[in-house]
């Protein structure tokens, strides 16, 4: 199946070797040629030493979900020779270092040996040069063994020297030598190789968290609070990077503040009390961060405190797989905080999906006054996606939700028949209206508090009005569920009664699947969900279908929980279908799955 | 219920402010602290020092943890809004309020369980990062609320009500604001309001950590005679630093009778000043060596040292250290916030 523009080529290397960078160009330079590619990194959870992976899958058909069956291996890591001789399909190819002679035992594929270290020791005298430039001799020979553009290449390599300029004559000198090197010693290009496409043109490339954190700039966000974590990092600094360049004032002063909080529970604190007091603001964490955020979350849910949470899922339990992708904290989002807590949830698919909801969620934080959790993950956050470019539509205004000016507040009887009450239901839509602190001498200032209160903010222990103002913020998840990002729905077959129900990174393995389904004569329908709580197309949906596959990145079938407590789906009908070993979901798991249920036969063939 | 309002009818003999308002538009609903508990009175001059300043109470963010203390800023300023939020974690919630909108004035109200324990680590780090506030500690060296335990603050040996000693040494918040740098230091006693008082409005006026623990003895659970956390033997063991302070609003000028040699003006940053009256040779407040030092000789005799420990009139706060506008930033019309689709068509074309 593999050929031209169609394979998956993989990096085998040590981490803290200066690989990654190498590796990114050979990706980004097959996206100047107009192919789509989706780069994954696998790294471990550590700086330097231990093996790290990266696979660039390259498909002109569009298909950017991780793909098993490595066509092309550059094995540089003699720590894990082994698995990676042995991942590579018959037929295919790997390339190493062939310095130091070795034997690899595997007669169906093709090696590659190139002696890169005695290359770089003969034309390099420092040793940091020859480990460095090690990487650009691979990077070379791969020029003329997959046909890549070498102005494209040259493009990348200035763009990631920008500032170092003087070291991109001895870049070039390095994928010289893999080149000629790689003419004089094997026939180029390979059955494999890539050819101009137009399927990655006007698209761009980017990772969920850059994009998540220019989503904080563009949603208005001035308050920002985190603590370290991965994979969740680089949302917080791509948001200061943005601001530092798009929110300073002429006179050189910040419209933003970040502030790198003591531990994830002042984090949160932080951009709660920014939520209070007004301001747009958010924080952004992983697992371990969502548990220890937790009672601060059911504060701001019970006392109606906008704020905005980033979740980069990565592999639970506990500290789990930190550098591994996953979708285990559904519930434990859903439901964060002890008491009768719900929040909204909103999950993107893609980095172009992360800036739009994730500036969405600011406005729905302030519209629906409570917390909003962007559950984006490691795979979306940390790898680089081929992804429609950001649009922003100028005419749209912001709102900022039920908060009154002055004025409002004195006028407030007058035009709404009561008088203000914090927590009072005015329009029947559950939402109450807030003040802010500073706003009024005499007018509008209440107690935020925890502790029961009454539709005035004033304490109760009156166990009947408890019931009452917690029934009414139950009644505003009905508004959200209307408000928030409608369901993508795909039916393929109108009569069909199978479907599958997906969500955030498994949408490009969901497709793709679905297609290969379809070629195969299987046509199911599928519906992607973008938010909780569930808006009525969810329910209708699965009510118009008799078998539907939920598709999730964890064990316990989470959504599928969701589902059928939140939406009273019959749970007889929700077939589970889990992928958690920490790797972004394929299609062929998906398409397996579905034929294992529906066409058993069909599966062991295909086996 | 335990929401109790008070009357708003006023007496039109009242004393009024500059801002026309009387001692009673600065309170707040009726107390449910037991009788005689110290934060009372510490609630009484959080309010005499706000109506004394003239300053506009909705100005004021009142942001508190759990305890009885926390629960203090129900008792004050009704027209100031207030944030009770969890357990300990007050600092973080300023920090953010004061993030978002630099022009209000914040005070912080936590108690020695609050801040000394589940807080301590938000404590520590609200005082580094420099945070305008005001943050006082309600001290009773116990946990009122959860009935008594002991807390953090008391002191090795003092025993609890029913007699048994506290072996585990206790943590010192002043000394530990100045290590980490906070600009004011000060120590007082909820049953002295003629320290606390201007000690209070100095702090409000400081811009950066004003930090004040407050002795404030639980009448119903540490004030058996042999508490190092109880009226009588704060009353006993009480050192004032000075023998009188004196808080001079910025509109007033300082007057002549202020001996040069037996007092220290301390400037604050609104152009008020504190003015320190030494018994004996007193400390240097500016000095945090000589006030750690104070601290500690004197705790070694069993002695309380109160007054202003410890000032930096040259402190920076957080927003000069991030660089950020000098307007609120939650005043920022959306349209500033937001870069716009042209700024985005640029970032898009370095993605490709
Ligand atoms: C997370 C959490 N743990 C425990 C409690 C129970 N609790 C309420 S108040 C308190 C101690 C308060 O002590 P302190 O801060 O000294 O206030 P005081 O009542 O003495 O004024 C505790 C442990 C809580 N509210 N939240
Ligand atoms: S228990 Fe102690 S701290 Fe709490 S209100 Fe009573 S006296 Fe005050
Ligand atoms: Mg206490």
């Amino acid at each position: 199946m593999s050929g031209i523009n169609d394979f998956v080529i993989k990096f085998a290397t040590v981490n803290g070797s200066g690989s990654a960078s190498a590796n990114t160009m050979v990706a980004k330079t097959l996206f100047r040629m107009g192919i789509p590619v989706s780069p994954k990194n696998i790294f471990p959870s550590n700086i330097q030493g231990l093996p790290t992976w990266y696979e660039v899958r390259v498909s002109e058909a569009g298909y950017v979900a991780r793909r098993d069956g490595i066509d092309f291996m550059v094995a540089m890591n003699p720590q894990t020779y082994a698995e990676d001789l042995a991942e590579v399909v018959p037929g295919g190819w790997l390339l190493y270092d062939s310095s130091m002679p070795r034997i690899w035992p595997r007669d169906d594929i093709t090696l590659l040996p190139i002696p890169i270290a005695q290359i770089c020791a003969k034309q390099w005298t420092d040793a940091r040069q020859r480990q460095l430039f090690k990487n650009m001799v691979y990077v070379g020979a791969l020029v003329e063994l997959l046909s890549m553009d070498m102005e494209a290449l040259k493009g990348v390599i200035s763009d990631q020297l920008k500032g170092k300029e003087k070291l991109m004559a001895a870049n070039l000198q390095a994928v010289e030598l893999g080149r000629t090197y790689a003419r004089e010693h094997f026939s180029c290009p390979l059955s494999i190789h890539a050819r101009p496409a137009e399927g990655a043109k006007g698209k761009i490339m980017v990772t969920g968290n850059d994009a998540g954190g220019l989503a904080a700039v563009y949603g208005g966000a001035t308050v920002c609070a985190w603590y370290p974590i991965t994979p969740s990092t680089s949302l917080p600094e791509a948001y200061e990077k943005y601001a530092r360049r798009l929110r300073v004032t002429k006179e050189g002063k910040r419209l933003f503040s970040i502030v790198q909080a003591e531990d994830e529970l002042a984090a949160i604190g932080v951009a709660i009390g920014g939520g209070w007091n007004g301001a747009r603001s958010f924080t952004a964490t992983s697992g371990p961060g969502i548990s220890l955020m937790s009672e601060f979350l059911g504060l701001a849910y019970f006392a109606e405190v906008p704020v905005v949470l980033f979740n980069i899922q990565r592999g639970g339990p506990s500290t789990g797989m930190p550098t591994r992708t996953g979708q285990p904290d559904i519930i434990s989002c859903a439901y964060a905080s002890h008491g009768d807590t719900k929040h909204v949830l909103l999950f993107p698919s893609n980095p172009t999906e992360v800036f739009s909801m994730g500036a969405e969620a600011f406005d729905l934080a302030e519209l629906l006054q409570t917390p909003i959790m962007v559950m984006s993950d490691l795979d979306i956050g940390m790898n680089d996606w081929m992804t429609d470019p950001f649009t922003w539509d100028d005419s749209t205004e912001q709102s900022r939700g039920k908060v009154l000016s002055a004025e409002q507040l004195e006028a407030f009887k007058t035009v709404k028949g009561k008088p203000w009450g914090r927590y009072l239901d005015i329009d029947g839509d559950a939402i109450p209206y807030r003040t802010l602190p500073g706003t009024h001498p005499s007018m509008g200032s209440f107690f935020t508090r925890g502790t029961s209160h009454d539709e005035y903010a004033r304490y109760t222990e009156d166990g009947r009005i408890h019931q009452r103002v917690i029934d009414r913020i139950r009644r505003k998840f009905d508004t959200a569920a209307t408000v928030v990002p409608k369901p993508e729905i795909d039916i393929r077959d109108k009569g069909c009664k199978t479907a599958i129900i997906y969500f955030g990174a498994t949408r490009p393995a969901a497709l793709e699947a679905l297609d290969e389904l379809e070629r195969a004569g299987v046509r199911i329908n599928a519906m992607r969900l973008k938010a909780f709580p569930f808006s009525e197309d969810v329910k209708a949906f699965c009510d118009a279908h008799d078998h539907i596959f939920v598709l999730e990145q964890n064990r316990d079938a989470q959504m599928r929980s969701l589902l059928i407590t939140e939406a009273d789906i019959p749970a007889t009908k929700l077939i589970p279908m889990l992928s958690y070993d920490g790797m972004p979901t394929t299609a062929a798991f998906v398409r397996k799955a579905v034929l294992a249920h529906l066409h058993p036969e069909k599966a062991a063939a295909a086996e | 219920m335990s929401y109790i309002a008070k009357p708003s009818a006023h007496h039109p003999a009242l004393p009024r402010n500059a801002l026309g308002l009387t001692r009673r538009d600065y309170e707040g609903s009726m107390s449910t602290l037991c009788a005689g508990c110290g934060h009372d009175s510490i609630t009484a001059a959080i309010i005499e020092a706000c109506y004394e300043m003239d300053l506009p109470a909705h100005r004021i963010a009142k942001i508190s943890g759990i305890g009885c203390s926390s629960k203090a800023p129900t008792y004050f300023l009704s027209r100031s809004h207030g944030f009770n939020s969890v357990h300990g974690r007050m600092p973080s919630v300023t920090t953010g309020a004061n993030m978002a909108n630099r022009d209000l004035v914040y005070i912080g109200v936590s108690g020695d369980g609050d801040t000394a324990s589940i807080g301590l680590g938000q404590f520590c780090h609200a005082v580094r990062r420099k945070l305008n506030m005001t943050y006082i500690v309600m001290n009773n060296g116990c946990y009122g609320l959860t009935k008594g335990q002991f807390s953090a603050t008391n002191d090795k040996n003092s025993p609890s009500k029913k007699g048994e000693a506290n072996p585990f040494d206790a943590i010192d918040l002043c000394q530990m604001a100045i290590q980490l740098g906070a600009g004011f230091v000060a120590r007082s006693f909820s049953g002295d309001k003629r320290q606390l008082l201007p000690l209070i409005q100095a702090a409000i006026s400081y811009k950066g950590f004003a930090f004040i623990d407050v002795i404030s003895p639980c009448v119903t659970f540490n004030n058996h005679p042999a508490s190092t956390k109880s009226y009588e033997y704060v009353r006993m063991h009480n050192m004032a630093s000075e023998n009188k302070l004196d808080y001079v609003e910025p509109k007033e000028e300082i007057t002549t009778d202020y001996d040069e040699g037996t007092s220290t003006s301390v400037e604050l940053h609104d152009g008020s000043h504190l003015m320190l009256f030494k018994v004996g040779e007193g400390h240097d407040p500016r000095d945090s060596d000589a006030a750690i030092h104070t601290i500690r000789t004197n705790a070694a005799k069993g002695t309380i040292v109160t007054g202003l420990l410890y000032v930096n009139e040259n402190q920076q706060d957080l927003h000069d250290v991030l660089g950020t506008d000098e307007r609120p930033l939650n005043g920022i019309a959306m349209s500033e916030l937001c870069p716009g689709s042209k700024a985005l068509e640029a970032i898009n074309a370095r993605l490709r």
